[in-house]
């Protein structure tokens, strides 16, 4: 017994060790998102591209596609345009752009001198929609499925490593699950 | 002297910026809308700046989100259903106030634990070192034994100590 408390300051030094080894690996600036797994939610907003009609969330691509908040006054998305312009070109998945609160005219702008890799551009000049999807600044990059639930998100800038390991992983994946459940009513493979 | 004056309120000016940095302009209809928005204000943490609570928090999304509370509370939505908003879609970490949740629990009440394990060792410690109570592990000595302690003490030499026979 007497031999066992010695070990105490050993334990409370174990333990300790252990939750500060985690907290040096653990990003604090980047909340975990409470809407993965949650469907996507509603909207009715106009876009660059569709004049006055508004979208809503039908407007949407029906397959899996990614869902990327920018604006013209964000660094961090102009870093992130070459990967997006990449896989538009390649073709991999459709890229919906959330213009979270910007002015239409230096989107427009900012679009035509950086390449517009989006199939879409919702404007959200007010960030009430980015409220609705837990936005706290851009650049935010969702992964939604066909049936427009959050499977994925990553806060802040995307370079080609986390292109790679984290963001394509999962859209091949939802591509998968989508051909294999619903390859005959959708029947647009690539 | 002065110049220590001149300090202190200089600091003490820095502070009441400090607090007063953000200022919305919305029309409430009654001083209670009003109380309410700042309560709300203060109990949510900035998601971006994290550091901040809404009210003193200049960052853009705090901003849209006090004009989101703003909103609700003139759509005469309870405090309940404005933190469920939040929570919905910025997750507890919006709350300066951590709800009690089995996660939680070690939260809330990990400090007590501590400080009651303090007290107990403490009191231990403090047992076992005396203070006056402690019933030392006497030894009765034989008659032969005070004998010898008392030739000892008068006579500076053992007849029997082993480092002289």
């Amino acid at each position: 017994m007497k031999n066992l408390k010695l070990y105490i300051p050993v334990a409370v030094f174990a333990v300790l060790a252990v939750f500060m080894w985690r907290g040096l690996y653990q990003d604090s600036r980047t909340l975990p998102s409470v809407l993965i797994d949650r469907p996507l939610p509603e909207f009715e907003l106009r876009t660059l591209e569709l004049g006055d009609q508004l979208a809503t969330i039908d407007t949407l691509p029906q397959e899996p596609f990614i869902l990327n908040i920018w604006g013209s006054y964000c660094l961090p998305c102009l870093q992130e345009n070459p990967i997006f312009m990449a896989a538009r070109e390649r073709d991999l998945v459709p890229i919906v752009g959330v213009n979270y609160k910007d002015r239409e005219p230096a989107a427009r702008n900012w679009l035509d001198i950086n390449g517009n890799p989006f199939t879409l551009n919702i404007i959200d000049d007010t960030g009430r929609y980015g409220i609705d999807l837990g936005v706290y600044g851009a650049p935010e990059t969702f992964v939604i499925d066909a049936n427009r639930v959050i499977r994925f998100k990553h806060i802040g800038t995307i370079n080609y490593q986390i292109w790679e390991d984290e963001i394509m992983p999962v859209v091949l994946t939802l591509q998968a699950e989508t051909a294999g459940t619903g390859a005959s009513a959708a029947g647009n493979q690539r | 002297m002065i110049w220590l004056r001149l300090m202190v309120a200089g600091f003490l000016l820095l502070g009441a910026m400090a607090v007063t940095a953000q200022v919305d302009v919305f029309d409430f209809e009654t001083p209670e809308q009003e109380q309410r928005f700042r309560q709300l204000s203060n109990d949510f943490r900035c998601p971006m700046c994290q550091n901040a609570n809404l009210t003193s928090s200049p960052g853009g999304v705090a901003a849209d989100l006090r004009r989101e509370i703003f909103r609700m509370i003139q759509e005469g939505m309870t405090d309940q259903e404005i933190e469920q908003f939040m929570l919905t879609r910025y997750g507890d970490f919006i709350l300066y106030r951590p709800r009690l949740t089995v996660q939680t629990i070690l939260l809330w009440f990990g400090p007590i634990v501590f400080f009651l394990a303090g007290v107990w060792i403490t009191f231990n410690i403090m047992r076992r070192s005396g203070g006056g109570k402690r019933e030392l592990d006497t030894v009765e000595l034989s008659r032969d034994e005070k004998e010898r302690i008392a030739r000892l003490m008068t006579s500076g030499d053992g007849d029997n100590s082993p480092d002289k026979s």
